[in-house]
């Protein structure tokens, strides 16, 4: 079993974790995922690695609650504790003196964001971060990603907070000031479609960490298979981070959809028994 | 002790003439809506019946079939004698998991097919006689708990919860090692408890053998995935004095034709993995879905093409098997090809599939296959399957199940320094002593061979066994015997092949 030792809503919806996994923390590195089960029953869900404490033990995550099982994870809280974590899973990003970058992350993708844009900025580069949301009160980490960014831009679709606009504004203008020689954009797949389409005319390579659906994440199943550069890859074990401009998005979400029939039927049974697993037999 | 040795069958005038007894089943029809156990196993009677065919040979062809050497004649006579309790020790004597192999090995392949009755009529069952055993032993409590040798203060590390791994690890513990097995997944068992349905090869049981081998003092950590959490260097640095790889063969292939990437199409891996591992048959009970569909296409003509028609059947759907050669040259057990055939799989034979087709929503829609005539044979000796031209069409179907084999995964190896790999992606370990190109790193099971039998990666299990054994008392790892013994073996074949 593994502990939860923190949690922290940021919204209705929106929460954060701690979770105590030794094993996982040892070994983690920016850009990584890990996949829990929450008991028994359940399934397994791959969730970004939004921080990591080594000396602790600790994976923090970011989830935004959906579905049925992200719905029970929220109630679980200080004290409480998951059947399975499992990780690092994935290839780790690959963190050099690139020179300037810009770390884009789009609603809870700001949290997988974090520790690549906190490894980049360790490694000598200029951080321009952007974080980016649907309204003010979906906005995360602004504080965080601040302290390791040598500049933050925060957006916002309403225009509740910072400038109001999408994502892709100020990552045009970027483009067209010059000088940026990376991207990092992680968030929902159509954010993460829009990015890759507004910086492909400047040929600045963008990277983009895909959240496909997936069981076990070790490469076995074949489920979170994606197309990119016209070829099948496995994003469990050949990403989670592609180059953005190879990705065929559509074919992500796609595939993204495939249970929405079966989330629903078994989130709309979750609320009728009152969040009660038994009365599901 | 069962009270059974007084009505045994009287022996000596009967044993030619008796056919091979059957073993119940659940009708067709029945077990093709449940995921219960097809074959229902021989009751004692039944049991006692099949043991007095054995001619109890003295120089048994049979042992020879069987990979590990189990003493079949021995087993089955203790049978036969009534007891059970001495015929389970027996086998255990050989073999990890006698329940398990009883139910799945192909038997037809290996020891039945040499058994001297089958010239004039059918052979002795000797899988299902090994399954009684197995049986017995679980309904009537353990028969006893194998000594285990004093501490010999080494640890070994395995990869691994597959029948190799779990079977290097229970010998290992017997000797008196420490040993730890590092599992991927939430459960133990591999590709038992991942792949292999319930219907085939209840989870209790696959369950009831990793128990069995912690009470030997194994320690089994899952969610440790080799590669990742810990690769096999930091093994090695963390006091793992040797180690043994088992990571099986799991890499699903694909058969990149268009269409392969839609909502829909699994490979046979998700598919078994969902209904098996998951439990996805009881979705919403348990919450990991699968798609059922209404009319599934399974590709390929295998043990796991097999076991995933029949489990899409089960969930409620019309299944047709495609496979581009005919039946003869199915790669799958006869009995399983047997029984999806009863249970009303539709045999779609030399078709091949060409292309799947979606909807706007990017769903399957239609797979398009082409007819295959069988021409020259090809290297493996089967006849060759071409493409008879002009003869597309298309089925509508909603689900399609790629089961066209599986390749090495690249996550652990990929990983480890200086271990040799074939072109393959398999780890090249010898022969005889599994040793890897690493230093202290033994291989063995489908990572080595490539997808191959339980019993198979049972043996490696043993050999690595052995061989970690040697290893770590400083001896070398084959005795001069042994070296004689590979010597003239090879030397034996060389002369054959000359004299030809
Ligand atoms: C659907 C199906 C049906 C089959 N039916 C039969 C049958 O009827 N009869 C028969 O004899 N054989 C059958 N086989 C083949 C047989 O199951 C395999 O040959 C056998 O299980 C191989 O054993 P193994 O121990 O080498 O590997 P596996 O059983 O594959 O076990 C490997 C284990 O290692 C784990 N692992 C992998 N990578 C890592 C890592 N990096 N770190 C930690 N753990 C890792 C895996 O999760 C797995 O649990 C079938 C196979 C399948 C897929
Ligand atoms: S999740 Fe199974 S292969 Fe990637």
């Amino acid at each position: 079993m593994y502990k939860i030792l923190d949690k922290v809503d940021y919204s209705d919806d929106v929460y954060m974790q701690v979770i105590e996994a030794p094993a996982v923390a040892a070994a983690a590195q920016p850009g990584q995922f890990i996949v829990l089960r929450i008991h028994e029953e359940g399934e397994r869900i791959p969730l970004t690695i939004a921080d990591f404490d080594r000396d602790k033990g600790t994976i923090t995550i970011v989830v935004q609650a959906i579905g049925k099982s992200t719905r029970h994870l929220q109630k679980l809280g200080k004290g409480d504790s998951l059947a399975n974590f499992i990780g690092p899973l994935g290839i780790p990003s690959e963190i050099e003196n690139y020179g300037t970058v810009v770390c884009a992350g789009g609603g809870v993708g700001v949290a997988p964001v974090y520790p690549i844009a906190r490894a980049l900025k360790e490694a000598g580069n200029k951080v321009i971060s952007i974080v980016a949301a649907r309204n003010e009160k979906l906005l995360l980490w602004q504080d965080k990603m601040g302290e390791i960014s040598d500049e933050l831009i925060v957006t916002t679709d309403d225009g509740s907070c910072g400038r109001h606009c999408l994502v892709t504004e100020p990552l045009q203008e970027l483009c067209e000031t010059g000088g940026i020689d990376l991207i990092y954009a992680i968030g929902p797949g159509i954010m993460m479609k829009f990015c890759c389409k507004t910086t492909e005319p400047f040929g600045v390579k963008t990277i983009v960490s895909l959240n496909s659906i997936m069981v076990d994440g070790t490469g076995m199943c074949g489920a979170c298979r994606v197309s990119v550069g016209g070829e099948t890859k496995f994003v469990c074990v050949d990403g989670p981070e592609f180059d953005g401009h190879q990705v065929d998005f559509d074919l992500l979400m796609s595939r993204q959809r495939q249970y929405l029939s079966q989330e629903k039927e078994s989130l709309d049974l979750y609320v009728e028994c009152g969040g009660d697993q038994r009365c599901l037999k | 002790m069962p009270e059974v040795s007084n009505d045994k069958p009287e022996r000596k005038p009967k044993r030619p003439k008796l056919p091979r007894t059957a073993i119940p089943e659940q009708p067709a029809k029945v077990r093709a809506t449940n995921f219960e156990e097809v074959s229902l196993g021989y009751d004692e009677q039944m049991a006692l019946t099949e043991a007095s065919r054995c001619l109890q040979c003295k120089r048994p062809k049979c042992v020879l079939g069987c990979p590990v050497g189990i003493d079949i004649p021995a087993f089955i006579k203790l049978i036969e004698e009534g007891d059970p309790a001495a015929a389970i020790a027996k086998l255990k004597e050989t073999t990890s998991f006698p329940a398990v192999c009883g139910r799945v090995c192909p038997q037809e392949e290996q020891c039945e097919k040499l058994c001297i009755l089958g010239r004039k009529q059918e052979p002795v069952a000797i899988g299902r006689l090994e399954r009684y055993a197995a049986d017995w032993e679980a309904a009537n409590g353990p028969s006893g708990k194998p000594e285990i040798a004093a501490s010999k203060g080494k640890h070994v590390g395995v990869v691994g919860s597959g029948p190799a791994g779990v079977t290097c690890a229970g010998e290992l513990a017997k000797m008196g090692y420490d040993v730890t097995i590092y599992e991927a997944l939430h459960k133990p068992g591999g590709v038992l408890v991942y792949g292999i349905p319930e219907f085939r090869l209840p989870k209790d049981i696959v369950q009831r053998e990793c128990d069995y081998v912690e009470s030997l003092g194994v320690e089994i950590k899952l969610d440790h995935v080799i590669g990742r959490t810990m690769t096999v260097d930091q093994m090695a640095e963390n006091g793992h004095d040797a180690i043994f790889l088992a990571n099986g063969a799991g890499l699903p292939a694909f058969m990149n034709i268009p269409g392969e990437n839609l909502n829909g199409v699994y490979s046979a891996n998700e598919f078994l993995t969902r209904s098996n591992l998951m439990k996805a048959y009881r979705f919403p009970e348990y919450d990991t879905p699968i798609k059922v569909g209404k009319k599934v296409a399974v590709i390929g003509g295998g043990n796991v093409a097999m076991d995933a028609a029949r489990t899409a059947l089960r969930l409620g759907a019309e299944v047709h098997l495609i496979y581009r050669r005919s039946r003869e040259e199915m790669p799958a057990r006869n009995e399983e090809i047997h029984h999806a055939e009863e249970e009303g799989i539709i045999f779609d034979l030399l078709t091949n599939p060409t292309q799947i087709l979606g909807d706007q929503e990017g769903w399957v829609e239609e797979i398009e296959v082409v007819d295959m005539e069988l021409g020259e044979p090809d290297a493996s000796g089967r006849r060759r399957p071409v493409p008879r031209e002009g003869s597309e069409r298309r089925i509508p179907v909603d689900v399609v199940i790629v089961s066209v084999g599986t390749k090495a995964n690249p996550l652990l190896t990929k990983s480890t320094s200086g271990l040799e790999l074939t072109g393959r992606g398999n780890i090249v370990a010898d022969e005889h002593t599994l040793l890897t190109s690493k230093e202290g790193v033994f291989a063995g099971g489908d990572i080595v061979t490539g997808a191959a039998t339980v019993i198979l990666a049972m043996g490696a299990g043993k050999l690595a066994a052995r061989s970690i054994d040697r290893y770590l008392q400083g001896q070398p790892l084959l005795t001069p015997e042994e070296e004689e013994a590979i010597q003239a073996a090879s030397d034996k074949a060389a002369e054959t092949a000359a004299a030809k």
